[in-house]
């Protein structure tokens, strides 16, 4: 079961790698969004910093999104989809080696330009620290109830918007205890009860979250 | 279902609902080991749909498909493992190169990957110039040879193959023919649907026809 | 009690449209009663003055958004499991009454902030979950719509639902913890006033009359469904062509 699940991740990072310059949109993508912020609300490093937290995480939020529309278009259109679903092993470790493979593709190359944005923003050093962090746990979980979304949305006209919609609400508690977390920093109270609801958050969606997805595609596909 | 022995793929009363059309209803077949079941039906009658009924991808509207005795809805991972579905689509991707596409529908049935096997099967489905090219740069019957490579490769008893000679030159279409010939005399069983004349010597096939026609044979079915 | 028997969309329809009516003047009488105590009878509050009366009208609605919302999540589980039509045409046919109270909640809500904030709108915990609520509500609609096929469309919706209520407390909780937190910026919490007997009486009878006319509303609209989905059997028929 194991070998399944890496031969998943290894045949989509192998894909993603030959596309080459896919995962730069979605980089692209949150590095322009994030610096429209002080072109807005002007250069006051005061206010940058207030907003900076909840700007980026809502830019890194979006971006994923992007590019988890597609998550099993590709394999839905040329007929891979049909043959994973016929194969013995279980759906959920499709879900879980697709997701993995794309988050390390889409999300950790936003982990890596962070420090760069937070900078912009005039945050210090301990409040990226904490916005890092934030994100590695929180990316993960939006990739997760992204994959539910893609799944239950295959195929559809308009997938892309819908999907959005469909996730954000969920999403809101990551948001809430991902800035929170840096804002906390920034205030002196401390990130630790934020980063430890933000990891229960994490806990929660890997444990429902997989199997949503799987019994999705089976309805999409079927 | 019938009176013939040992009948290990068995419908009854399949039935199928696509939106507000009933595509058909009151399938019923028996398949043995050597046996082929040739579904036929003009287009929009919902061959693909009974194909994909028969593969375990949509669940019936009616009814219920078997595979040794067992409904596949209950037994699906062992069933899955005796099966291969050859679709409309290839289930290839574009990106990669016949034989890794090969190496990852190896890993989907969770089996070690026999690279030796797989460079033969390539070259005896005439594929031995296409192996360094992704499969993007193949014609579309050559994809499709990749395609039933995989389904080789798979060791499957059962094949539920849709359209097969579709886009396929003489050759090609030779070769399939051959391939699910041998296939039969090994004891192996297929259904599959197709547009042209499947010619194969001496098998014994059963026509199951969708829609209007008249219907011969054990797979009467009614016409909607 | 043989529950496939109830499980029959002939048994439920009939036995739905005796209730209906019922359910119909009962809701009627509940809300004429309260909303008289909550307007007339129930006595000015200290604090807030008249504008808290609202309270008769949004907290109700929120209740029955929240509850409805979970009722939902229950019949698409009932259906998943038992592949029952008629589950699903209950999730159905509960959605468009849930989002109706709900934004009837955040309406009533924001009416209520405006006398103490002077704004229509400030982000306190109630408005925000209650938004939130919404969003979920319009996204399950939203997909519902997208989709032709109807098994396909009832499977897919329950799947949502089924996500969205193990996420809802955890939203819930989230949006008060982050409101407790900006505290000192924000405006001020729509807090319920203390609650004399009379008042409680008064949001009592207007959440039984919600319910009632929740009740109401979703069989009759159940019924219809059921119509609709039934069309090509006989029995549906004949009540067509009674009606025509």
């Amino acid at each position: 079961m194991g070998r399944f699940l890496l031969g998943v991740v290894r045949r989509d990072l192998t894909i993603a790698a030959r596309r080459r310059g896919d995962w730069l949109t979605a980089l692209f993508f949150f590095v322009m969004v994030s610096s429209l912020f002080p072109l807005s609300v002007g250069p006051d490093p005061q206010l940058l910093q207030r907003i900076g937290p909840g700007v980026l995480w809502v830019a890194a939020t979006l971006a994923s999104l992007l590019s988890l529309s597609r998550l099993f278009e590709d394999d839905h259109r040329d007929g891979s989809l049909e043959q994973m679903l016929l194969s013995p092993s279980p759906v959920v470790l499709l879900v879980l080696g697709k997701v993995l493979a794309h988050w390390l593709v889409y999300g950790l190359p936003l982990l890596l330009v962070t420090p760069l944005l937070g900078i912009q923003f005039n945050l210090p050093g301990e409040a990226i620290a904490v916005l890092v962090l934030g994100l590695l746990l929180g990316t993960p979980v939006l990739s997760m109830l992204g994959a539910a979304g893609a799944a239950l949305t295959l195929g559809l006209r308009g997938g892309g918007v819908l999907i959005t919609l469909l996730v954000l609400p969920l999403y809101v508690p990551a948001l809430i205890f991902g800035a929170g977390a840096v804002g906390g920093v920034l205030a002196g109270t401390g990130a630790e009860a934020h980063l430890s609801l933000l990891a229960a958050f994490f806990l929660v969606s890997f444990t429902v979250a997989p199997w949503i997805a799987a019994a999705s595609l089976r309805v999409s596909v079927g | 279902m019938d009176s013939h022995p040992a009948t290990l793929f068995a419908a009854d009363e399949l039935a199928c609902e696509r939106g507000e059309r009933l595509l058909f209803k009151g399938v019923c077949f028996g398949l043995s080991a050597g046996e082929l079941l040739l579904v036929q039906g003009g287009n929009g009658q919902g061959k693909t749909s009974l194909l994909r009924l028969l593969a375990g991808l949509a669940r019936p509207d009616a009814g219920e498909v078997s595979w040794r005795g067992q409904p596949i809805a209950r037994c699906r991972d062992d069933y899955h493992r005796e099966m291969a579905y050859l679709g409309h689509a290839n289930g290839i991707k574009d990106e990669l190169e016949p034989a890794e596409n090969l190496r990852f529908s190896h890993g989907l049935q969770g089996r070690r990957f026999d690279a030796t096997r797989a460079l033969e099967t390539l070259q005896r489905l005439g594929l031995s110039r296409c192996l360094d090219l992704p499969c993007r740069a193949l014609s579309f019957g050559q994809r499709r040879r990749v395609a039933l490579a995989a389904l080789l490769l798979a060791d499957a008893r059962l094949w539920i193959l849709d359209e097969p000679l579709t886009g396929l030159d003489v050759h090609a279409v030779a070769l399939v023919e051959a391939l699910i010939d041998e296939h039969l005399r090994a004891g192996g069983l297929v259904v599959a649907t197709t547009h042209q004349p499947l010619k194969l010597a001496g098998t014994p096939v059963q026509p199951l026809q969708l829609g209007r026609a008249a219907a011969p044979r054990a797979g009467a079915v009614e016409a909607v | 009690m043989n529950l496939y028997h109830y499980a029959s969309p002939t048994t439920f329809y009939r036995l739905a449209g005796r209730v209906v009516p019922w359910a119909a003047w009962t809701a009627g009488i509940l809300a004429a009663c309260g909303l008289y105590i909550g307007f007339f009878v129930a006595p000015t509050d200290f604090q807030q003055g008249e504008a808290y009366r609202i309270i008769f009208i949004h907290v109700p609605a929120a209740w029955m958004g929240m509850l409805i919302y979970l009722a939902m999540a229950f019949w698409g589980a009932i259906g998943l499991a038992f592949n029952a039509r008629l589950a699903f045409i209950m999730m159905r046919a509960l959605a468009p009454t849930g989002a109706l109270l709900t934004f009837v909640a955040l309406w009533t809500g924001a009416v209520w902030g405006k006398p103490m904030w002077g704004t229509w709108w400030v982000w306190d915990a109630r408005l925000t979950s209650t938004l939130v609520l919404l969003f979920l509500y319009l996204g399950t609609l939203a997909l519902w719509s997208a989709i032709e096929d109807t098994r396909r469309s009832d499977r897919a919706g329950a799947l949502l639902t089924l996500i969205g209520v193990v996420n809802v407390p955890i939203i819930l909780f989230s949006v008060v913890w982050w409101n407790t937190l900006h505290q000192g910026s924000s405006i001020g919490v729509t807090h319920a006033p203390r609650m004399a007997t009379v008042m409680m009486a008064g949001v009592l009878t207007m959440t039984l009359a919600a319910w009632a006319y929740a009740i109401a509303v979703v069989l009759a609209r159940a019924r219809r469904l059921v119509l609709e989905r039934e069309r090509k059997t006989e029995w549906v028929q004949k009540i067509l062509v009674q009606e025509a």
